[in-house]
């Protein structure tokens, strides 16, 4: 057999699954959201833009979703990144293995016991309470943007740790002593040694997490108690409420595109910075 | 910038450059350095020799600061510097495997040094300074590689480069020839001798090659578990070794062993199977321990009619100035001959299985004791 057709067939099943769960669905999705709502919900063909008309209904889901991301995205990593710092340069490497395993302890359960568990902490038998003993009256934390973004960087966190440390725990440590051997004092080699090696990390980190954190719809749901909601929450209500697929369809097509642009945006931008700073690949 | 035209032999009366005084090191149960002690005078080229694991490595750790001390001091011009940081220190090192740093370029990397300085020095002296640098290890124009676009050879330079930006007063190499092939090595080694020439650096180097240590040192430190058991010239070394394991260690020896027999002056002999062997004293040796006789392969005369001993030649192995035969004496056993090409001239070249007969000055034997 010519190599070029046992490439072909190593490929197709790959092919296929690609094929049928994501270019399937989208093309679904993509002809939904012009067509119109039936009369007890559902779909109805058409070819109509009222529904992309009508996203501005749904603007204050994007604005939360689009705001609270990015931020979320980044207090992740600013919590993330001394941790892995810690686990890959600091750590007692006989213990290392056990505390990486503690860092994804959290994933045992479901996200939905540990989003009650933090309804209660954050609820107002919760830290509230106790800022009461202390003083501090009718502070409210739950179904504020601020819950939801506890709830971001509990349920992420890990997904930034892993490829930082990763990158963290490769870096060769001969390099930090050259940086030394040359004259420069141990925070000035984090600066220009360690920190642009660890940069393809978070790069993916960064990436990973806030790709997820665009479709999120459980945290808000529970910590932001439909106060704070993002664009997933908007397409459980449409499908699975209203029943208004077509106008869901279009929100979902928004979105994707939503995401497309950023990530293109942010890989470009990362690529381009990497390049001009002759680095290593930073994907 | 310090440099000489010529080349200055380390004056006795100088205050030497660095010093080890009883330094040790200990990891745990392991003693990685045993109670070293040495002066390096400025200027020299000194070489720490010794097989895998002797402890080269953490000797020169404890020198450019990567390592403190456990017990013993450490000091650099005279003044204590156990626990000064390596960024503190006026020496500078060219790593094992280069650690070059892969995400600046080659320019970067060199600059590396010069940019830790503060205050900072101008942008243009540091151009000019990499300029100058990149001449001087010979790689004009190679500012803006990538240091993965670089050889192996062309990488060591720019670790070469990198490490003399600073102008330290101590350059110090770890194994800087191991990864490259052995034409390459030989080039780097003359180059390096002549840059240290030309410079008037220190420089110690750290290798597990004894070719390279003898031809390109000052004085050779030759270590053993940690220890040093011999510090010279490499000719003082060959020809004087103080032990069985140096001149094991510098060169290739034979060594026949017996009990000392007699001591007379400088000269002694050892009984051999073959009836008693005379040879210089290497080493304190007393009547009645046994001992080796070490003689240099280049040291025996192989002749097809007559001498001493009598052999069969065994294997033969061209070497292209030297043809190193193997022989065989039933009582003394193995041992090598190297002949050269101009006495192969004269007396015809021996074929594996030919009788021989092998012989050798007692100059030319050294006593070492049998450790
Ligand atoms: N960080 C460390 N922890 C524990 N033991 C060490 C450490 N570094 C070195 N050693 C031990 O100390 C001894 C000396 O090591 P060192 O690296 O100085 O040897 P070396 O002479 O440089 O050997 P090589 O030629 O293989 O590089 C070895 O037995 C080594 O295992
Ligand atoms: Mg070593």
């Amino acid at each position: 057999m010519r190599p070029k057709l046992i490439n072909r067939l190593l490929l197709a099943p790959a092919g296929i699954w690609f094929l049928a769960m994501l270019v399937l669905p989208l093309a679904v999705v993509l002809v939904f959201s012009f067509g119109e709502r039936g009369q007890s919900g559902g779909y109805v063909p058409a070819f109509t833009f009222a529904q992309y008309l009508n996203l501005p209904a749904r603007w204050k889901a994007f604005e939360n979703t689009l705001t609270l991301a990015p931020v979320g995205t980044l207090i992740v990593l600013l919590i993330a990144y001394p941790l892995a710092y810690f686990l890959a340069l600091r750590a007692n490497p006989k213990w290392r293995t056990l505390l990486l395993i503690l860092v994804i302890v959290p994933f045992w359960t479901s996200i939905l016991i540990r989003s009650y568990a933090w309804i209660f902490i954050l609820g107002g038998r919760g830290i509230p309470a106790l800022l009461d003993m202390l003083g501090l009256h009718n502070l409210r934390l739950i179904n504020t943007p601020f819950a939801v973004l506890v709830g971001i960087v509990y349920g992420y966190l890990p997904l930034m740790v892993f490829p930082i440390f990763v990158s963290l725990e490769r870096l060769d440590k001969r390099l930090l002593e050259a940086s030394a051997d040359l004259g420069s004092p141990p925070w000035r080699s984090f600066l220009q040694i360690t920190l642009p090696l660890s940069l393809p990390g978070m790069a993916t980190g960064c990436m990973l997490v806030f790709i997820l954190l665009m479709g999120e719809f459980l945290i808000p749901a529970m910590l932001g108690g439909g106060k704070v909601f993002f664009v997933g929450n908007a397409l459980v209500d449409l499908f699975l409420q209203s029943r208004n697929w077509a106008f869901g369809s279009a929100v979902a097509v928004a979105l994707v595109v939503v995401m497309l642009v950023t990530v293109t945006i942010y890989m470009r931008a990362m690529t381009r910075w990497g390049n001009g700073r002759d680095d290593v690949s930073l994907m | 910038m310090h440099s000489t035209a010529y080349p200055q032999a380390p004056a006795s009366d100088q205050n030497p450059i660095a010093e080890f005084r009883a330094a040790s090191k200990h990891y745990g149960e392991v003693v990685a350095a045993d109670a070293i002690s040495l002066s390096i005078m400025p200027g020299e080229f000194l070489s720490f020799l010794g097989p895998s694991g002797c402890g080269k490595t953490t000797a020169l750790r404890m020198l450019a600061g990567f390592e403190a001390p456990t017990s013993g001091e450490m000091l650099l011009d005279g003044v204590r510097v156990n626990d000064l940081p390596p960024h503190k220190r006026p020496v500078n090192m060219v790593f094992q495997h280069y650690a070059l740093f892969p995400h600046m370029n080659v320019a970067d990397n060199i600059s590396y040094g010069l940019r830790q300085q503060r205050p900072k020095p101008a942008a243009a002296f540091v151009a000019q300074k990499v300029a100058e640098t990149l001449e001087r290890v010979r790689l004009p124009g190679f500012d803006t590689r990538r240091i993965w676009e670089m050889s192996g050879g062309q990488q060591q330079r720019v670790a070469l480069a990198r490490a003399l930006i600073n102008q330290p007063k101590i350059l110090l190499l770890d194994e800087p020839m191991a990864a490259l092939d052995r034409k390459l090595r030989r080039e780097m080694q003359i180059e390096l001798q002549s840059l240290q020439r030309a410079l008037g650096i220190t420089f110690v180097l750290v290798t597990h090659d004894q070719e390279e240590a003898l031809s390109m040192s000052d004085r050779i430190c030759i270590m053993r578990a940690g220890r040093i058991v011999q510090i010279g010239a490499p000719r003082d070394l060959y020809d004087a070794p103080n032990s069985r394991y140096v001149a094991d260690f510098v060169g290739k020896s034979n060594f026949f062993e017996g009990t000392l027999s007699s001591v007379s002056g400088l000269m002694g002999a050892v009984d051999l199977p073959t009836g008693p062997g005379r040879g210089r004293l290497g080493q304190d040796v007393a009547v009645g321990r046994k001992v080796s006789l070490s003689v240099r392969p280049e040291q025996i005369y192989l002749s097809p009619t007559g001498g001493a001993f009598a052999v069969q030649v065994r294997n033969r192995i061209f070497l292209g100035e030297h043809t190193e035969y193997l022989v065989n004496n039933p009582s003394l056993g193995d041992f090598l001959v190297l002949v050269s090409r101009q006495t192969e001239a004269t007396l015809g070249a021996f074929d594996p299985g030919q009788d021989a007969f092998a012989d050798w000055t007692p100059e030319a034997a050294l006593i070492l004791n049998n450790d």
